[in-house]
């Protein structure tokens, strides 16, 4: 291991603009150029959401400027219901894949892994380069998928079939779900590369020292996840593979026989459109836990670094980490309950899903611990750390509802749902990468990100966040369903229609407020206080280099490792944060 | 000191909300909707009760211990503690599951007991459509080729069958009071979902799959179906009413609907 580490010192920084950022092999860039892609693909994904929440609040209101900006989906200025569809379809994907998947485990896992188990690089840099320029078409050909004939896929994130396998059955299956396909699977083979890299790169090239337990909180999870990537997309891979030739090729992998449309009986027969169900909850669910454990690696990690307490619980949390890795193959049945599915599959996969809520509450609360007999510094990471736990705790207590299929049959496929997942996926997950950006910016670009601006973007996201899912959830136990174009057709949800507006204003709010992080972002990469190598007195090996990072991370020998990662305010130490390199000789080891 | 204020005021909302009677579910219509909500406050307060506390334990830490030039506790953490917790959750959460299968079972395994009104429903983009016997009390042959929606014959019942001359077709379900109903699920074109919050009751209608559910409802009054399947442009309008009829009523009305095809 040792050897591999030395071998790659004879790395160079490369010359032109082009070799140093834009076709870089340095895992540094790369993570970079992902995290930039994935704030492109947040701002779309988010300018969705808007459109969608203009529609809901406002039902009947002309746009004349959206109607030139969008000539076909919004003509006139009337939005169609065709293009509600498309958006809420391509906020999801955009939003679960091409900017929480990429921003936490294409980013970070890029910028962070090597930094934190000291290694010169990945283990892989031309694969990684490569995986880079296999997302950027992938990237292209979803947002390309509006502009096509019929518009963008139409059928839900899910894409469930028949909706996504039959043209006549809505616009969006016409083009725009061929190259919805087309883009996910780019995504997928990129992603693969990336996973691929993160498990290899963790398992070879460590630092002497750093064994498996020393690894910080982030790399485990990190490593948890590319695992589960890597087990979990080949069946949407082959699910996706089918799709497409049920589509084109006439085949009936999800098309029964007896099919109706526009007066003509089509030809399938011999198929069924649960198989795709299964197929994609058994990526979709792990997926969920993908997002979920870097957030919560990340989260963990600000902890002790901005409490000075050594973490609590430190290995129950990796047997944890490892526990919900295992059950969440076994789990995705539980988005099906009212499928058709067998009852008896029901029971089993509510048992599952009860059980992975164990280990869940378990981190939930070694977070807590963590907090407890500390000393909070509470910077802009350190904020937005606190709110992934209390959205995960929040978002939680609604998942015990709905991982029960009994109470899952009223909340199913409602505003209940939408509340809770996106506390969970959409709201723990952009805490821990808002956490992570300030957090790490400063080994990025050498410079701070201004905390006023920082409490600014906190102040505004945290309470719209909240409020605006939390509001969802109720609006759901009156039953409000999901993917509505809009509520009229219903007296029952006659109570519904009024909080829409409130909802609405607290989403543009939300919005606006990530104009200070962007800003933030990219004001101070240029002009924010230079920072230097240890910025935040962490004991992680990162910030044993320089700030930024040079290239090969190391401008001499790589730090030796001779402790866990998290030695803070241990009794008899002056300083009340103990690196990792520090040797025996000066600081006892203790764990 | 404002963050914990903040999680504080959350909390206290969201208890007091869900605690309220702003938010609860309109009133049930059936027995196994009443114990479905039974179990749905089991379940609010068990998770309201960890959910407060722990909330405002993390606002009291985050007061509690700000930084203040003090140092930390060093700790790594407590095993017995770890043990405790754990099991506290895994007896109160998967209690709460172990709780609910009698009533997952109620809807999904136990047949419906005595005189049974059988009534069959196909949906379509984006139209709901339920088939009642008639007079023969036998359902007519069905046969997709003689679907005919201008006609008036979206299920396709066979012309030759004599069993179907008299099959009442409606685009509303009408049930009688406190008869139990077996509603045979089944779709033309996409997947669509039968949905009636009133009777707790969701079911997703898949082409291809004869789905079967049944529910007894106890007051009579008019209710929304609604679909909660995404299934294409007018998911958002594909809409029927249930209602639900004195007995003598519903019989009434089946007569009156099967005059109406005799005479045709």
């Amino acid at each position: 291991m040792a050897d591999t580490v030395h071998a790659v010192e004879v790395h160079h920084t490369p010359a032109g603009f082009l070799r140093r950022y834009v076709f870089s092999m340095d895992h540094k860039v790369i993570g970079i150029q992902y995290l930039i892609t994935a704030m492109v693909m947040a701002l779309v994904g988010g300018l969705l959401a808007m459109l969608m929440r203009l529609q809901l609040a406002f039902p009947h209101e002309t746009w004349p400027l959206l109607g030139k900006i969008f000539p076909v989906g919004m003509e006139g200025g009337v939005m169609k219901p065709e293009f509600y569809l498309s958006l809420l379809t391509m906020h999801g994907t955009l939003m679960v894949f091409f900017v929480v998947s990429m921003a936490l485990l294409s980013g970070f896992g890029n910028f962070v892994i090597p930094l934190q188990i000291g290694a010169r690089d990945m283990a892989f840099p031309f694969l990684n380069m490569l995986s880079y320029w296999v997302m950027v078409p992938a990237c292209l050909v979803m947002l390309a998928s509006f502009f096509v004939e019929g518009g963008a896929a139409a059928s839900g994130w899910t894409a469930y079939p028949p909706l996504s396998a039959v043209k006549e059955a809505v616009p969006g299956s016409q083009m725009g779900q061929t190259l919805w396909i087309v883009g996910m699977a780019l995504f997928i083979a990129s992603f693969t590369m990336g996973g691929l890299n993160y498990v290899t790169t963790i398992l070879n090239l460590r630092t002497k020292g750093m064994s498996l337990l020393r690894m910080p909180v982030t790399v485990w999870s990190l490593f948890a996840a590319s695992l589960l990537g890597l087990l979990a997309f080949p069946p949407l891979t082959a699910a996706a593979v089918m799709l497409l030739l049920d589509r084109h090729a006439g085949t009936s992998f999800f098309l029964p026989s007896g099919l109706y449309f526009g007066n003509q009986l089509l030809e399938n027969s011999g198929g069924t459109p649960l198989l795709w169900q299964h197929l994609f909850w058994f990526l979709g669910h792990p997926e969920v836990y993908v997002l979920i454990l870097p957030a919560l690696g990340i989260t963990l990690e600000m902890m002790p670094v901005f409490t000075r307490k050594p973490l609590f619980g430190f290995r129950m949390t990796l047997y944890c980490l490892g526990a919900i890795t295992f059950l969440s193959l076994i789990v995705w049945g539980h988005h099906m309950y009212v499928s058709g599915m067998s009852p008896y599959a029901g029971e089993f996969f509510a048992i599952g899903t009860l059980v992975i809520t164990l280990p869940s509450a378990v981190i939930g609360m070694n977070m807590l611990a963590s907090l407890y007999g500390g000393a909070l510094r509470l910077k802009t990471p350190m904020l937005f750390a606190i709110a992934a736990v209390v959205f995960f705790g929040t978002g939680g207590f609604g998942g015990l509802f709905l991982g029960n299929p009994t109470s899952d049959i009223q909340l199913h496929d409602t505003y209940f749902v939408v509340g809770h997942f996106h506390l969970m996926i959409g709201g723990v997950t952009l805490m821990a990468t808002f956490a992570g950006c300030y957090y790490w910016f400063p080994k990025m670009f050498g410079r701070m990100m201004s905390e006023r601006l920082g409490k600014l973007h906190f102040w505004l996201t945290f309470p719209c966040f909240y409020g605006i899912f939390v509001a969802m959830h109720y609006n759901g136990l009156q039953g409000q369903p999901r993917r509505y174009f809009n509520f009229e057709r219903y007296e029952f949800l006659a109570g519904v229609r009024e909080p829409q507006f409130w909802i609405t204003v607290a989403a543009f709010l939300l919005f606006i407020a990530q104009v200070a992080f962007l800003w933030n972002f990219f004001y101070s990469a240029w002009r924010g206080a230079p920072a230097d190598a240890n910025p935040w007195q962490a004991s992680t090996l990162e910030w044993t280099t320089t700030s930024p990072a040079p290239h090969g991370n190391w401008a001499g020998e790589i730090p030796e490792v001779h402790r866990w990662a998290y030695d803070y305010s241990v009794p008899g130490q002056a300083e009340d944060c103990t690196p990792q390199n520090r040797p025996q000789s000066v600081a006892p080891v203790t764990y | 000191m404002l963050l914990a204020l903040l999680i504080w005021v959350f909390t206290v909302v969201i208890v007091w909300m869900f605690a309220g009677d702003y938010w609860t579910f309109p009133e049930a219509i059936n027995e196994h909707g009443r114990q479905y909500d039974q179990h749905f406050a089991t379940t609010l307060y068990i998770t309201g009760a960890i959910f407060f506390v722990s909330q405002i334990a993390l606002g009291w830490t985050i007061f509690k211990y700000r930084d203040n030039g003090g140092r930390a506790t060093y700790s790594h953490g407590n095993n017995k503690l770890e043990v405790l917790w754990t099991s506290a959750a895994a007896v109160l959460f998967i209690g709460a599951v172990l709780l609910s299968t009698r009533i997952w079972a109620g809807v999904h395994l136990t047949p419906p007991q005595g005189e049974v009104v059988e009534i069959e429903a196909v949906a379509k983009q984006f139209l709901f459509n339920f088939r009642y016997a008639g007079a023969d009390g036998k359902f007519g042959k069905l046969d997709i080729k003689q679907i005919n929606d201008a006609a008036g014959n979206p299920f396709g019942i066979d012309e030759k069958d004599p069993a179907g001359k008299d099959d009442v077709v409606n685009s509303n379900i009408r049930v009688p009071k406190g008869k139990p109903v077996r509603l045979i699920l089944r779709s033309r074109d996409v997947i669509h979902n039968f949905f009636v919050r009133e009777l707790r009751v969701k079911q997703d209608m898949v082409p291809g799959m004869v789905i079967p559910l049944h529910f007894q409802a106890d007051k009579v009054g008019k209710y929304d179906v609604a679909c909660s399947e995404l299934c294409g442009l007018g998911h958002h309008q594909m809409r029927a009413e249930l209602e639900v009829m004195e007995p003598a009523d519903f019989e009434k009305w089946l007569q009156e609907e099967d005059a109406k095809l005799k005479a045709q």
